[in-house]
């Protein structure tokens, strides 16, 4: 067991296991954010929980300390997306995730940076600054759910809750040594989850270790009537699959997914954890998802062109940031104020992001883009439909390389979105993932394993992601900061 | 030269139903100003929609009630455009698959029926109000309780082609929701609006003329007159030789003429695209079913069982049966008046008039069935003439009081005693000496100005054909 005075490190596991008494956790948490904060800014909002406000009921997360992505809606707190246009906003309400969290008996355990509305893989488009790699604060700590990744990575809180539109959580768990799911599109309500995508989007945890990811979910998952994509399957105790064995499991790996682009690092760690799992009875063959090559420039017309319209109600009117300059510009005082508010509150990439998805949703250019990229999708979801009959799950590295530096990859966006490359086709085709930390590169950065599974079959990510970290140490290896 | 002129009309009907199209909010009418929204209605960021079922079958409902098919996949789609009275910037609509299309409204024109094809009928939910008050030049206030009301587009073909078919057709699409009983069609609440596009072109012509499109009429009457101007309008342009520019126009019921809107406001790019946070939706024809089965009588059905049930005419059917608790009224007076060519005299004449002049709509009628019938029953047994008895309807409306206690109260029973009578009847011929003399020499009409001498003098009570008896046989013997 670890050092009393070490509480921080602990995992929910740990503290559920120990009864800690979770005044001193709290206390131990605020020590170590004094500590090392200024270096990692990983929260919007840092935690302000007084010892005393424990909640005291018998809810599964009873006294554990949950750090939010900033773009989930905590009633009367600030809920910024890390943009400028939504300073001084106050959300009305809670998220159905936040409710499910209050009940559940957990801390709210303050607000974590991201990429602007989740626009961005490092954490680095946040109006409040980036946020830096716990591991190595010269580098990104990917994104967009940097934040909440660094803040489990660097033990400044326990567990977090991010979310995931096209690798946002799995790929800064990757980044950062920690353990991400993104669940089945309709698993978890959306409901008060500030939309990036509307049909990609899905909030999900991170955390230490898997059993912790399994706990939160247990909590967090689940149909509600007020999502109306949320679906109307029964949750199973993701807790109990830990620890079965994983003889029989039939894992494919896609050759597309092999091929150039990938760090020889991260080949080898992959490869090394396909050797474990191996070991441990499962059996691997070769498969094709032959619509791969098309899902990044499906994903930016299809993201971008939801986004477009979701962020159209920022404009200064209702709430968020207005432009004080009521200098008349043209003749319309209405257009002069929403290009002022919109132009001064929004940052370079969600700009970027709204100009290209107003683009493809253009009358003339509908069906070239938008139309098209819908039809494609279909064809990238029918790929895993179809390997999918023969398997129980797919794996492959959850990003091409381990975290990269800060300011590498600012100037070429396109470099930046292909960082996502492995992960996006999940948020496509809907279905679960998670990735898992299977080693670290000569510099010390870790790299993550992504496992891909049917829609709703999160028992078997959990499963055979469970065997794998019982057979190594990763997350034994923390950042020394 | 005349031209006919090409009309299609898109109607707005707000749905009653107690909630918002996709939120719980209540969609009172009259509330204070933002007291009925909610973060979903205000379009608060993260909030998601979820569609109001009653709402959807009040739309299948209508679709159904207009002979149209029902779109058995369908979904909804974003329209984006930037409003402030618009609080997500985009209004949920549907695009390429509305609830219902392709049906139809037969409607009664000057030379009898006449068939207006229905393009498509869907749902979406409506916007805020803008209110421009206060001092400063460069604020609006917006009022939210509107917004996400669910409001039902009807697009007619355009096959309309005189500003008083656009009327007929206005008013039975109105009926037919009233029937249905799923809006309020209060063009002055706005429950009910109409935009129209007209275009003109020569008798003939198969090709249709450029079009304007015509907002803001408020009123039925505004329609009728915004087209009769809008036709002299472009008459007027083509006859000199111009051309008609493509333009929306906004009616000024005030100043009776049209205003072109800014230009800038119309070139809209709506960005359609479907709705990600509403999932697809497929009805079975056995659901859709069960809504036809569950349909009411219509007005037309209903015109034609009025005419052969009770014996009445087109004119007086049509009438009755143009709105719904009209009709019912006059079933439930039927009941217990088999008279039924007296009783639509009577409600088509002196009832509906005190309507019109009370401005009560026929959902509020304040006289019990009953109590009519028993009006009318006096008066046929001759109690009371119809002067009185018209006197004694107003007052029915005022009091609530039955028949006969008005009659008592205000005294209008009739006088048909030749007793009471003979006295003022020898009063007035020794007085009109001059207008019995032409009575005898031959001047029919003479003998009226008596009789109307008579009841002046009994304060309208006389029963005249009494009066007119009395007078022809004292004149003759005197």
């Amino acid at each position: 067991m670890e050092n009393k005075k070490e509480l921080f490190r602990w995992t929910a596991g740990e503290i559920k296991q120990n009864k800690t008494n979770p005044q001193e956790l709290i206390l131990s948490l605020d020590d170590r954010i004094n500590l090392i904060e200024d270096k990692v800014k990983a929260f919007t909002k840092k935690p302000d929980v007084l010892p005393d406000a424990v909640p005291q009921n018998s809810g599964l997360l009873c006294g554990i300390p949950v750090s939010i992505k900033d773009n989930i809606c905590v009633q009367n707190e600030p809920t910024t997306c890390a943009s400028k246009i939504l300073s001084g906003f106050l959300a009305p309400y809670d998220a159905e995730v936040i409710r499910r969290l209050k009940v559940a008996g957990a801390i709210l355990w303050g607000k974590t940076n991201m990429d602007e509305f989740a626009f961005g893989s490092s954490t680095e488009n946040s109006f409040y600054g980036p946020t830096k790699n716990p591991h190595n604060l010269d580098c990104v700590p990917g994104g967009s759910s940097g934040g909440s990744a660094a803040a489990v990575a660097a033990d400044e809180t326990i567990m977090s809750l991010g979310s995931d539109t096209g690798g946002s959580i799995r790929q800064p768990a990757s980044f950062c040594g920690v353990v991400g799911l993104k669940p089945t599109y309709g698993r978890v309500s959306r409901y008060g989850l500030i939309a990036f995508a509307s049909s990609l989007d899905q909030i999900g945890p991170l955390t230490k270790d898997v059993r912790d990811s399994a706990l939160l979910m247990n909590v967090i998952a689940g149909y509600d009537p007020k999502d109306s994509t949320s679906v109307h399957v029964e949750v199973p105790d993701y807790s109990k699959i830990l620890g079965k064995d994983l003889k029989g499991l039939k894992v494919g790996l896609p050759k597309e997914y092999f091929r150039e682009g990938m760090d020889r690092e991260v080949k080898l760690a992959v490869d090394e954890a396909i050797n474990i799992l191996k070991n441990k009875g499962a059996k691997f063959t070769e498969v094709s998802l032959p619509h791969t090559e098309y899902a990044v420039a499906v994903y930016y017309i299809i993201a971008t062109a939801e986004a477009s319209s979701n962020l159209a109600r920022f404009d200064g009117v209702q709430y968020g940031y207005r432009t004080t300059n009521r200098e008349p510009r043209t003749a319309n005082r209405l257009i002069d104020m929403y290009k002022a508010s919109r132009g001064e509150g929004f940052g370079k990439e969600a700009k970027r992001r709204i100009l290209l998805g107003t683009f493809v949703l253009s009358s003339g250019y509908y069906d070239a883009y938008y139309l098209r990229a819908q039809k494609v999708r279909t064809l990238i979801k029918r790929d895993f439909d179809e390997v999918f009959k023969g398997l129980d799950c797919i794996i492959t590295p959850t990003s091409p390389t381990a975290a990269f530096k800060i300011g590498e990859k600012t100037d070429d966006p396109l470099k930046m979105y292909l960082s996502d490359i492995y992960t996006i086709s999940a948020n496509l085709a809907g279905i679960p993932a998670i990735s898992i930390p299977c080693g670290f590169n000569q510099e010390g950065l870790p790299i993550g394993l992504q496992i891909m599974a049917k829609p709703f079959a999160e028992e078997t990510l959990f499963k055979a992601a469970f065997a794998y970290e019982q057979e190594t140490n990763w997350r034994r290896i923390r950042p020394t900061l | 030269m005349e031209y006919e002129p090409v009309i299609g009309l898109e109607v707005h009907a707000q749905l009653k139903t107690k909630t918002k199209a996709f939120c719980g909010c209540s969609t009172e009418f009259g509330k204070a100003p933002n007291s009925q929204v909610c973060p979903v209605c205000l379009g608060f960021p993260g909030s998601l929609p979820v569609l109001n079922k009653t709402a959807l079958d009040y739309a299948i409902k209508v679709g159904l009630a207009l002979s149209c098919k029902i779109e058995e996949d369908t979904k909804f789609d974003r329209k984006n455009y930037f409003y402030p009275d618009l609080p997500k910037n985009y209004q949920i609509s549907q695009y390429d698959r509305p609830l219902a299309y392709a049906g139809y409204l037969d409607i009664q024109t000057e030379s009898g029926i006449k068939r207006i094809a229905i393009k498509r009928v869907h749902l979406e939910e409506d916007a805020g109000k803008l209110l421009h008050e206060g001092n400063d030049p460069d604020s609006s206030y917006v009022d939210y309780n509107r917004a996400g009301i669910p409001l039902l587009e009807i697009v007619s073909e355009p096959e309309i082609n005189s500003p008083f078919e656009a009327y007929q057709y206005l008013a039975s699409i109105k009926a037919i929701l009233k029937y249905l009983d799923v809006s309020d069609c209060d063009m002055e609440k706005g429950s009910l609006r109409c935009d129209a596009n007209i275009s003109l072109r020569e008798y003939g012509e198969k090709k249709l003329g450029v079009k304007t499109e015509l907002k803001n009429m408020n009123s039925f009457k505004a329609i009728k007159s915004a087209l009769d101007y809008e036709i002299k309008r472009q008459s007027q342009i083509l006859r000199d030789g111009g051309a008609i520019g493509q333009q929306t126009l906004l009616w000024d019921a005030q100043e009776e003429k049209t205003h072109p809107m800014r230009t800038k406001e119309e070139a809209h790019d709506y960005r359609y695209f479907p709705e990600p946070d509403l999932v697809p939706f497929t009805f079975k024809p056995d659901e859709i079913q069960k809504i036809k089965n569950g349909l009411p009588e219509l007005p037309n059905a209903r015109l034609t069982r009025f005419i052969k049930e009770f014996s009445l005419s087109n004119y007086e059917a049509n009438i009755l049966t143009s709105d719904k608790h009209l009709a019912d009224y006059f079933q439930k007076c039927a009941k217990n008046y088999k008279n039924y060519k007296n009783l639509a005299n009577w409600l088509i004449g002196p009832f509906l008039s005190e309507l019109n002049n009370r401005k009560i709509e026929p959902d509020d009628i304040p006289i019990a069935a009953d109590s009519l019938v028993r009006l009318i029953e006096i008066t046929e047994e001759g109690a009371i003439n119809n002067l009185s008895a018209k006197t004694a309807l107003g007052e029915m409306f005022n009091s609530n009081k039955s028949a006969e206690v008005i009659i008592k109260e205000r005294d209008l029973a009739q006088i048909s005693a030749p007793g009471a009578l003979e006295d003022i009847i020898k009063e007035v011929i020794s007085s009109n000496e001059k207008t019995v003399s032409d009575y005898k020499s031959g001047k029919a009409n003479a003998l009226m100005f008596l009789v109307g001498q008579v009841m002046k003098k009994t304060k309208g009570k006389a029963n005249p054909n009494i009066v007119t008896e009395m007078l022809k046989e004292r004149i003759q013997n005197a």
